[in-house]
């Protein structure tokens, strides 16, 4: 398998305000959110990132986006540092996660353009690009309604197909099913699936089992910004189900359950 | 019904006096400012000018009037001066002096007046000034004032400057007092109206794109930092250009109905094609100045909100420096003044009002305006890129 991703001791820590501290219940003016994290990805595999609120899987999602920067440590996609060349990783990557959110005002058809524009993509692939992926999300009849007319899962629709303007082969999903009703989070794991049958690589984090179990090649646990189990499914769970053996690594990492 | 109006009461101080940017900007911030802005400009455009002055020619001064005009601080000249040309030349917005013409036999004639009567006219004193020239200006109202304290002391038994057909008292030209005026209150309203324009597109633009969560959205592209700051701070000033042309039309066309220019017979179309060039030239680069500031503001603030709380008093600001032409005048002993944001453009803006506008003034504010702008773009770019500031809670 050709590797795509290489993460090198990833850290970071967050300094606290007073009022987090206070919010936080705690003395400590910082945070250790990513701990020295270490993990590659190959090239057409879903990798889950699974670990409970606050374990530190968006920080980590968002330095591979270069939205954060690391304070220790760097990763490469496709050759790319997240640190030296930003510029050059973020054309590699599509990055979608529930706090990205799209302009109210214009509708998915302009934002498609606009998006597609920034890439620096040809107008007739641009064309050809969005009847596909709107047809495929039936994002056609509402192409000119504006986002803020649209309902919550017809934006969700919209800011994954914006995610993916450019074709990326390297994709960055941050819990991609939150707040989705049944029906829209059955589209987005179907067509994450597809995305693999296309050889594209995803990275993917989540909190939710049923999800990993269903898409994620190989997974890597992560509690209090640690990495402390990746591998295939099989290899993790060894015979028990996913959420069993997680719970087991939990309190295992913690010294009994909180 | 009293405890719950007293429960409110608690509730809206615990939560006016807990939000510190509250209470920063809408109690200390203005008084700070207003200290701060007041003491500036009082050490740095307020003094007194050391100039000679001002100089009363007199004609036919009367014995009575002598001891009343003498005790003013102004330098009396009584013969060896040529009245009409004095009079011509007082046309001239330098002029520094005012004509004071007094009938011939003025005591004796104020004394024959009854103004009981009313069958004879009213002696008629002239006061001959400049209203365009600061001290011409100042020493009529400094003698207008003098005389009618006088009048009053003898029953009203003359006139001063008899409102009568074809009278001219105020020989300042049409263009001089029509710039005079226009100097003083179109710059500041112009700034205002540019800054207002800011205050109401910046916010929503970066302010607002970080509170909705769509600027991240922009930053996982590989569009370049500065190229977005760079689009920001261009489109926004091209919005607010739009607003504040549209202010200043509307100004252009109302103040000379504001100001009854008709029926004082002045012509307000005293400016050429070149003015305005140089007057859109002067805007253009204030908005851009204007719109990095509040666009650094946007930048660094949670929520539009929060931005439109800092800008309020920044308003302030504006009008206060805005005023300093009408305070001080247009003239400056220093080029530095140009290099001073925002009063720079103000004050160039004030002389091309009043056509004293120099060529190297303009393009020194321009050019400081550009390179103020561009240091503003930088550090919108850096803040772009701080994830401190893009993405703090």
């Amino acid at each position: 398998m050709n590797e795509i991703l290489r993460v090198e001791g990833l850290s970071k820590t967050f300094q606290l305000s007073r009022k987090q501290q206070k919010i936080e219940r705690t003395e400590r003016k910082e945070i250790v959110a990513v701990d020295n994290l270490s993990f590659t990805a190959n090239k057409g595999e879903i990798f889950g990132l699974l670990g409970p609120n606050g374990a530190g899987k968006t920080t980590t999602l968002r330095m591979l986006a270069t939205l954060i920067v690391p304070d220790k440590g760097d990763a490469f996609i496709d050759g790319c540092s997240i640190v030296s060349q930003p510029e050059q990783v973020r054309a590699k990557i599509g990055f979608l996660t529930s706090e990205l959110k799209l302009e109210d005002f214009f509708t998915p058809n302009y934002l498609f353009d606009f998006f597609s524009q920034l890439y620096g993509i040809e107008p007739e692939v641009i064309a050809e690009r969005k009847t596909k992926l709107f047809k495929r999300f039936g994002i056609d009849r509402f192409a000119e309604v504006k986002v803020a007319d649209l309902s919550t899962g017809m934006k969700q629709k919209t800011s994954l197909v914006v995610s993916l303007v450019h074709d990326p082969e390297f994709v960055i999903f941050d819990e991609p099913t939150n707040g989705l009703d049944v029906l829209t989070a059955r589209t987005v794991t179907d067509y994450l699936q597809e995305l693999r049958e296309q050889g594209k690589t995803i990275i993917l984090s989540t909190h939710i089992f049923s999800l990993v179990e269903k898409l994620c090649d190989r997974v890597g646990i992560i509690i209090d910004g640690q990495l402390t189990h990746c591998d295939t499914l099989e290899g993790i769970c060894a015979g028990q189900t996913l959420e069993d053996r997680f719970f087991d690594i939990y309190k295992e990492k913690k010294g009994g359950m909180e | 019904m009293k405890n719950n109006t007293w429960t409110i009461i608690k509730k809206e101080c615990a939560r006016f006096f807990g939000d510190r940017t509250m209470l920063m900007t809408t109690v200390i911030m203005p008084g700070l400012l207003i200290y701060l802005i007041y003491s500036f400009m009082g050490n740095n455009f307020m003094q007194p000018k050391d100039e000679e002055p001002a100089i009363m020619y007199v004609e036919n001064l009367p014995e009575s009037v002598h001891p009343v005009l003498e005790a003013l601080p102004l330098v009396m000249v009584t013969e060896n001066f040529d009245a009409e040309k004095l009079r011509n030349e007082l046309v001239l917005k330098d002029s520094k002096y005012i004509l004071l013409v007094f009938p011939e036999g003025f005591d004796s004639l104020t004394a024959q007046y009854d103004p009981i009567s009313g069958h004879q006219m009213a002696p008629n004193v002239q006061l001959l000034y400049n209203s365009a020239s600061e001290s011409s200006q100042q020493a009529y109202s400094m003698v207008s004032a003098a005389l009618d304290a006088y009048e009053s002391t003898i029953c009203n038994r003359f006139d001063i400057n008899k409102m009568e057909e074809g009278a001219v008292y105020d020989l300042a030209s049409n263009e001089d007092v029509v710039g005079n005026f226009f100097s003083e209150l179109i710059p500041m309203l112009l700034l205002l109206m540019a800054f207002s324009g800011c205050m109401s597109i910046a916010p929503p633009s970066i302010a607002g794109e970080k509170e909705r969560g769509t600027i991240a959205t922009l930053l996982v592209t590989p569009l370049k930092r500065r190229e977005l700051a760079l689009g920001k701070v261009l489109s926004l000033s091209f919005f607010a250009m739009l607003s504040g042309l549209s202010s200043f039309l509307g100004m252009m066309l109302s103040l000379p109905k504001l100001i009854h220019a008709d029926e004082m017979g002045l012509d307000a179309n005293i400016y050429q094609v070149s003015d305005y060039v140089t007057l859109l030239l002067l805007i253009f680069s204030t908005v851009l100045i204007l719109v990095s500031v509040t666009s650094i503001i946007s930048a660094k603030a949670k929520s539009v909100k929060a931005a439109s709380a800092v800008m309020a008093p920044l308003m302030l600001v504006v009008m206060l420096v805005g005023m300093i032409p009408m305070m001080s005048g247009t003239k400056v002993d220093s080029i530095a003044y140009y290099l001073i944001p925002i009063y720079n453009s103000v004050l160039a803006m004030s002389q091309v009002f009043a056509h004293e506008a120099h060529l190297l003034p303009i393009i020194i504010t321009i050019a400081a305006n550009a390179l103020y702008t561009g240091l503003g773009i930088w550090v919108l770019t850096k803040m772009f890129n701080s994830e401190k500031v893009m993405f703090s809670k």
